[in-house]
């Protein structure tokens, strides 16, 4: 398959369980790297022309490049603050004054600031899982990635946690690309500005969502976003 | 894969299908009570105006409710737009038959101008059209679709035509006047059903393809002759 994700925008992945969607986006930033069955064949994967998975790409620095926010938050056991910290140090950011500035910045670039600044060294856990899973987003932007990877980031959340999920990654495209793999259509429809169909380990049909959604090219498409698959 | 709500689906397609069916007869029957001067048969149509009425409130109220509860996309979405589009037209198809039908019952009484021709030509077209777009419906057939919207042109030039003759009629002779007033509006609304006719079948493309064609001036006209 061939699939120009276009920058600063959103991408959508959607597709039944078991179609590689998943699959696929995980080895943006190679966290198939230890999945023994994952392997990269004959293919590329390049990320502004560069392959990500030649030697001499740094996983490390590939990961920093590529965020990753999965379907289950996943804060670390720590306060609030040492979540978004702990990125920082870990690329040699020290200075407390540096630190407390991308710990607020980062908070407050995922819509989660209010509600937190007065608890900032209270655990991570004590958040709700909508909270929870903005913090996680908060965490992948304070590295400043360009791309940030979501794996289902709504599908154990609320409907209106939801909402501010959706409301967030309105915003964030304009800093960063986005792809994100959803089962909820209208959530594809939504928030994307283009979207892939996959089916059985194959990229179906990509186009502009409203393409997809509105007159789709293909009837497999057609038949999955009417909800008349199988 | 059937879905559970497909039905309901089904039920829109089969309630424009009657909406359909019944303008069609609606227009037949008005117009032969006009040429046979028939002021019973004028009365048939203008009591069964209502069914239209109300076939076009159901659809639009499956309309909405299938857009709120069932999140319709792509073929789904334009079937249900198309199918209270449609509606409406036909619901307006049925109410020219009954102003047609009411100009009947006027001129029930009265001597003919002169035989029909022009108007039951008209009529003819303008019912075949809204079969046509029908059958497009039923069918998926664009180019059944692209001739009804061709068609509407000859219904305008025997509109034409037929106003031109009125005239005539009323300034040579002014006690025709009243009767050749009825009979010119008569032949307005035939050339409105044809107009319907026209909208249905461009909405029936829309159905089939998802390609708006409206104000498309180059398909009224038809091909064009070759170049030399």
């Amino acid at each position: 398959m061939t699939l120009n994700v276009p920058e600063k925008q959103v991408t959508a992945f959607i597709g039944p369980s078991g179609c590689g969607k998943t699959t696929l986006l995980r080895c943006f930033n190679r966290m198939n790297d230890l999945v023994d069955v994952a392997r990269i064949g004959s293919g590329q994967i390049r990320i502004d022309g560069i392959n990500i998975y030649d030697p001499q790409v740094d996983v490390i620095e590939l990961r920093k490049r590529v965020g990753m926010v999965f379907q289950k938050s996943n804060p670390f056991p720590k306060s609030i603050y040492e979540n978004i910290a702990f990125g920082l140090r870990l690329h040699g950011i020290r200075q407390k004054a540096k630190l407390d500035e991308a710990v607020e910045r980062s908070l407050r670039g995922s819509a989660i600031w209010d509600e937190v600044k007065d608890r900032l060294h209270k655990s991570a856990l004590e958040l709700s899982g909508g909270q929870q899973q903005r913090l996680c987003i908060a965490r992948a932007i304070a590295v400043e990635p360009d791309v940030i990877l979501m794996d289902e980031p709504c599908s154990a959340l609320d409907p209106l946690a939801t909402t501010k999920v959706e409301e967030l990654i309105h915003e964030l495209k304009e800093k960063y690309t986005i792809v994100i793999v959803t089962h909820n259509m209208q959530q594809a429809a939504r928030v994307s500005d283009h979207t892939a169909f996959f089916y059985l380990g194959k990229l179906v049909e990509f186009a502009e969502t409203q393409k997809i959604f509105m007159n789709p090219s293909n009837p497999q498409t057609e038949a999955y976003v009417s909800g008349r698959f199988g | 894969m059937k879905r559970f709500f497909d039905s309901e689906l089904d039920a829109l397609r089969s309630h424009l299908v009657q909406m359909g069916e019944k303008s069609i007869e609606q227009v037949r029957l008005a117009v032969r009570a006009v040429v046979e001067g028939d002021p019973e048969l004028a009365r048939q149509v203008r009591a069964g105006d209502d069914v239209l009425d109300r076939l076009e409130v159901l659809i639009d109220e499956e309309g909405v409710r299938y857009m709120s509860l069932r999140n319709p996309v792509a073929t789904d979405l334009r079937l249900v737009v198309v199918g209270m589009k449609a509606g409406h037209d036909l619901e307006r198809v049925g109410d020219e038959a009954n102003n047609i039908a009411k100009r009947a019952l006027r001129l029930a009484g009265e001597a003919p101008l002169k035989p029909f021709v022009i108007l039951p030509r008209m009529a003819a077209i303008a019912q075949e059209m809204l079969r046509d777009a029908l059958d497009c419906f039923l069918q998926h057939d664009n180019d059944k679709a692209l001739a009804v919207i061709r068609r509407d042109q000859e219904v305008d030039d025997l509109h034409r035509e037929l106003y031109r003759e009125l005239s005539i009629f009323m300034a040579e002779k002014p006690d025709t006047i009243s009767r050749a007033l009825e009979l010119m509006f008569i032949s307005k609304s035939i050339e409105r059903i044809a107009d319907h006719a026209t909208n249905i079948a461009e909405e029936m493309v829309y159905l089939a393809k998802g390609e708006d064609i409206r104000h498309v001036d180059e398909l009224k006209k038809g091909p064009r002759p070759a170049q030399e």
